[in-house]
């Protein structure tokens, strides 16, 4: 085989990326209210603990039964097409948010969001996973057995699986640097 | 506790400028140092990112880089695969933002071509590019951007595209102004286009920024360099391609993008919609 090409540096999402990468609707991955839909939210913080209120956060998942969505229109959203897609900003208070239905997995895996974090001050995107918390002895089975999960201590672990609010939404925070920091993924 | 803390409560803008506001002449030294410092590293064999996301010549990076390693993972089914976008993600005119108000946007108007490859040279098609850049004056239409330079209420400065089954994508723009920006004292930005792009696989994921042949201020800026190997801070810059030019209306510039990492080797489903 060729030798490979080298690949394209990434750089910084920059200050003023919020009018390059809006798009109607964009962190509404599921329909608001809709059956199954939840509220995914959470802060990021930096190194100081301080709120980042420039970032931009993406998340990419299976639908309810684990498929992988292969549908079109995650920017031109009709409002039932499940694209898996979801982008948003973090507000003034570092907050991001978007409405999600739960990820499914095959039987015994681990069901999770991936998501990519990027922000001013950050020189390159930031790959990590937002795992579902178990509510069942099997999900727990399935988190326990996760290739990744495994081999982590556990607060590092605990950085990686969003946690269930009383009303039924998950939260969950990205740590950029320092106390608390989010595990982030180098891929094979 | 963040709630009380100066971050948390003071207007965003007052954010960008770094607190210790060194020279440039500070921040070209460090920026040797670091260059030279990651040269010595791969020489001993040490596998340098093609970013370094701890570069504190870029002031903001210091809170915001991880202080660990990435852990290295086998990707799951899930990041092997890559949202789908086609036609009906993107109307055709968002690829000229010349045509995005009444009147023509002042400043040299240029086109940008390239393909979208995979590490083997294959072409990636129906994949989304989104761009964003400063006008001609070298200011961003974000509320945040306070240089006083004139907005130009013809051009906004985003537009987007979908790669072609050549994997090609085609901008009608306007070449953006170098700006300041307070990382340093007498800090400007090469000029430079943003783009972010989609590959075969979430783990290609890229954001990254297009520059333009011949910037003087390349050695002076500490995002470009942020990119320790020469040569792949080269692969950033357009090529001049006077085939691209069109007689008596734009300057054409050529470049690709090559995205890298695992990828599921699927095939699109057929028919667009």
């Amino acid at each position: 085989m060729a030798e490979k090409l080298p690949k394209t540096a990434g750089q910084t999402v920059g200050p003023f990326f919020a009018y390059g990468t809006v798009y109607p609707k964009m962190h509404e991955v599921v329909f608001p209210h809709s059956p199954g839909a939840l509220v995914l939210a959470g802060t990021v913080r930096d190194g100081a603990g301080a709120p980042i209120p420039d970032a931009m956060v993406e998340i990419w998942s299976a639908d309810a039964d684990g498929s992988v969505p292969s549908a079109r229109g995650a920017f031109r959203r009709d409002d039932h097409t499940f694209t898996g897609f979801g982008r948003a900003f973090t507000n003034d208070e570092g907050e991001y948010q978007f409405w999600v239905r739960e990820p499914g997995a095959q039987a015994g895996r681990a069901p999770f969001f991936a998501a990519i974090v990027f922000a001013r001050g950050l020189p390159d995107k930031l790959h990590t996973r937002v795992y579902l918390p178990a509510a069942t002895p099997e999900q727990d089975a399935a988190l326990g057995a996760d290739a990744l999960l495994s081999s982590l201590d556990p607060a590092e672990r605990a950085t990686l699986v969003a946690t269930r609010q009383p009303d039924g939404g998950l939260r969950h925070d990205f740590r950029l640097q320092g106390e608390g920091e989010t595990v982030f993924l180098a891929f094979r | 506790m963040s709630d009380t803390s100066p971050a948390a409560t003071a207007a965003p803008e007052s954010l960008l400028a770094a607190p210790d506001q060194a020279t440039q002449s500070q921040i070209t030294q460090e920026i040797a140092d670091l260059h030279a410092e990651y040269a010595r590293r791969e020489a001993a064999g040490e596998q340098v990112p093609t970013t370094i996301h701890d570069f504190p010549p870029y002031r903001s990076s210091i809170l915001r880089a991880p202080t660990k390693n990435p852990k290295l993972v086998d990707p799951e089914t899930i990041e092997l695969y890559s949202p789908a976008f086609g036609q009906r993600d993107v109307a055709v005119i968002e690829s000229d933002l010349t045509l995005q108000h009444s009147g023509e946007p002042l400043g040299e108007r240029i086109t940008v071509r390239g393909r979208l490859l995979d590490s083997w040279g294959r072409p990636i098609a129906n994949q989304l590019i989104e761009v964003w850049q400063a006008n001609s004056a070298g200011r961003y239409i974000h509320q945040r951007d306070q240089h006083p330079a004139p907005l130009d209420p013809n051009f906004t400065g985003a537009g987007r595209v979908i790669t072609d089954d050549a994997g090609e994508y085609l901008f009608t723009t306007i070449k953006p102004g170098p700006y300041p920006w307070k990382n340093h004292i007498n800090a400007w930005r090469p000029a430079h286009i943003h783009f972010s792009v989609f590959g075969r696989a979430f783990t290609q994921r890229i954001v990254t920024q297009m520059y333009f042949p011949g910037d003087p201020l390349f050695p002076l800026d500490p995002i470009y360099n942020s990119i320790p190997r020469q040569a792949d801070r080269d692969r950033l810059v357009s090529a001049y391609d006077h085939d691209l030019t069109v007689p008596e209306f734009s300057m054409g510039y050529r470049w690709d993008i090559v995205v890298d990492g695992p990828d599921a080797t699927w095939s699109e489903e057929e028919g667009e919609h």
